[in-house]
């Protein structure tokens, strides 16, 4: 393979606007440093871009590093290196569920979401968020009643959200988008 | 009168509710003029961009795309709207290549938005801007005395493209001020409330909750306020949880800056949207309809090293 045409994961990572900063990183570990739930990753965003640095496409795109990313954007402003390790994070999603290395759990709630913006062209995150807890996680929703009952009794559940009147014109603009795809 | 295109966005129209109607509210004390963009859709919150990147660009353009041609300018109360409106925008701008598919896409559902046609800004940004802080104090017909109040930002109301100090923000401080509130510093006013985190693993969640409510008790607070639905949800429906997780026993009311602002403009607390709230704020009505005779000072606690800064608690899962 000449230089040229050699595509690598590092490639594929920096595609996104303003990744190629990405190269530059130094490993000084201010991400993970920032990040309020990097005691839940597998590996820090520091750790990761290493990672993705050694080529360790696998390693990288199973871990759980990115779906744990709550986009709270302290490592994207502290970073010295100026490297959008949000976006990057959002990034690694996409190539993840491209890849097919799934989690069932985390990503459902994404495609549920986004199946309900397609359907209404609005959402309902709590309706939606009762539907995914009551599939993933049946145990633990019988603690959840209270909560529930509560936004109930408050009227502030809904368990469908309004639909638009341009829901089809909306349809084709996404259609025509996914079919355009590409890399940005 | 100044006239904003107002997008609302899906919290706002039933879980957020009490937000809707108090800033529609406040902004007609102020003279604000709000137009509801037609038939707006969801803007994608952190789910659409964590799928496929062009339809989640095309599903916020076409927002903006909606926007009446007489106006400039769009006014967004949740932070992750606000946020996606602004970044789709920019980037538009920045990168001619994703505009023109962005539009390619749009011309599906015939519209069109030319990149840097409208501004779009955050509710709070659009108080605290368009209006100084003295035209805000005399609109206040009953200030907020003796209740103590800290802001909570969280996360994308200043970061990555805010309009305040992205990790130490103050304006919402001064607000608070000028409506006659006392003031609490709240050291961890940007740190994240977990978004969606509740739904992918609840013990994290609950961690970075229980984090924020600790610290915020320990300062004695009557309520925390903010500018954000999700942040509103996290620490007000799921502070139960926590309390039962960790065995602790918080009662902070989460309030939204335009309840308490439309307080102190002397509008009626039900119309406010009071009483949505989970934990509720009904001893923060109280001292608002019985303010002290003088404001009770607090003793100072003694800092243990005079020079040291104080310093929140540490989150109690430690690092790795």
């Amino acid at each position: 393979m000449t230089e040229e045409t050699q595509h690598t994961f590092l490639d594929e990572v920096t595609t996104i606007p303003g990744g190629e900063r990405l190269r530059t990183c130094i490993q000084c570990g201010t991400c993970g440093g920032s990040c309020p739930s990097g005691p839940a990753m597998d590996y820090t965003p520091r750790e990761i871009f290493a990672l993705i640095m050694a080529g360790e496409r696998e390693r990288v795109l199973k871990s759980n590093t990115f779906w744990f990313c709550v986009s709270c954007y302290y490592c994207t402003i502290r970073c010295p290196q100026e490297i959008p390790i949000t976006d990057i994070m959002y990034q690694l999603k996409r190539l993840a569920i491209k890849a097919g290395y799934y989690r069932a759990s985390i990503t459902n709630f994404s495609e549920t979401f986004v199946g309900q913006i397609e359907t209404y062209g609005r959402s309902f995150e709590l309706g939606l968020a009762t539907a995914h807890y009551l599939r993933y996680h049946p145990i633990e929703s019988v603690r959840m009643s209270p909560l529930m009952l509560g936004m109930v009794t408050r009227g502030r559940m809904a368990f469908r959200p309004k639909r638009i009147r341009g829901i089809r014109p909306l349809r084709a603009i996404l259609r025509k988008a996914k079919e355009l795809g590409g890399e940005w | 009168m100044v006239r904003y295109a107002y997008y609302p966005g899906c919290s706002l129209e039933r879980n957020a509710a009490a937000y809707d109607e108090s800033f529609r509210l406040v902004a007609e004390v102020l003279g604000m003029e709000l137009v509801e963009i037609p038939d707006w859709n969801c803007c994608g919150a952190t789910e659409y961009f964590s799928l496929d990147l062009l339809p989640a660009y095309a599903l916020v353009a076409r927002n903006l795309a909606l926007v009446p041609e007489d106006l400039d300018q769009v006014v967004a109360p949740c932070s992750a709207c606000y946020y996606n409106l602004l970044k789709t925008d920019k980037n538009m701008a920045a990168y001619p290549k994703l505009a023109s598919a962005v539009n390619e896409s749009l011309a599906a559902g015939k519209l069109h938005y030319t990149p840097g046609r409208v501004r779009s800004r955050h509710a709070l940004d659009v108080i605290l801007e368009d209006f100084s802080l003295e035209d805000l104090a005399a609109h206040v017909e009953k200030p907020l005395r003796g209740i103590r109040l800290a802001a909570y930002y969280g996360c994308v109301t200043v970061r990555p493209m805010g309009h305040d100090d992205p990790e130490y923000p103050i304006r919402m401080e001064r607000l608070l001020k000028a409506l006659g509130a006392t003031v609490v510093e709240f050291s961890l006013r940007a740190n994240c409330c977990g978004g969606h985190m509740t739904q992918l693993d609840a013990e994290t969640a609950y961690e970075m909750l229980h984090y924020l409510l600790r610290n915020a008790a320990k300062l004695d607070v009557d309520a925390l306020v903010t500018a954000c639905p999700m942040c509103q949800l996290n620490l007000d429906a799921y502070q139960g949880q926590v309390n039962s997780h960790f065995g602790t026993d918080f009662h902070i009311p989460i309030l939204y800056f335009t309840q308490v602002m439309g307080l102190a403009f002397g509008i009626d607390p039900d119309a406010l949207g009071f009483g949505q709230e989970i934990v509720s704020a009904e001893r923060v009505l109280e001292k608002f309809r019985n303010p002290p005779e003088e404001e009770e000072k607090k003793p100072r606690r003694k800092r243990r090293d005079k020079d040291a800064l104080p310093m929140p608690e540490p989150l109690s899962g430690g690092g790795r």
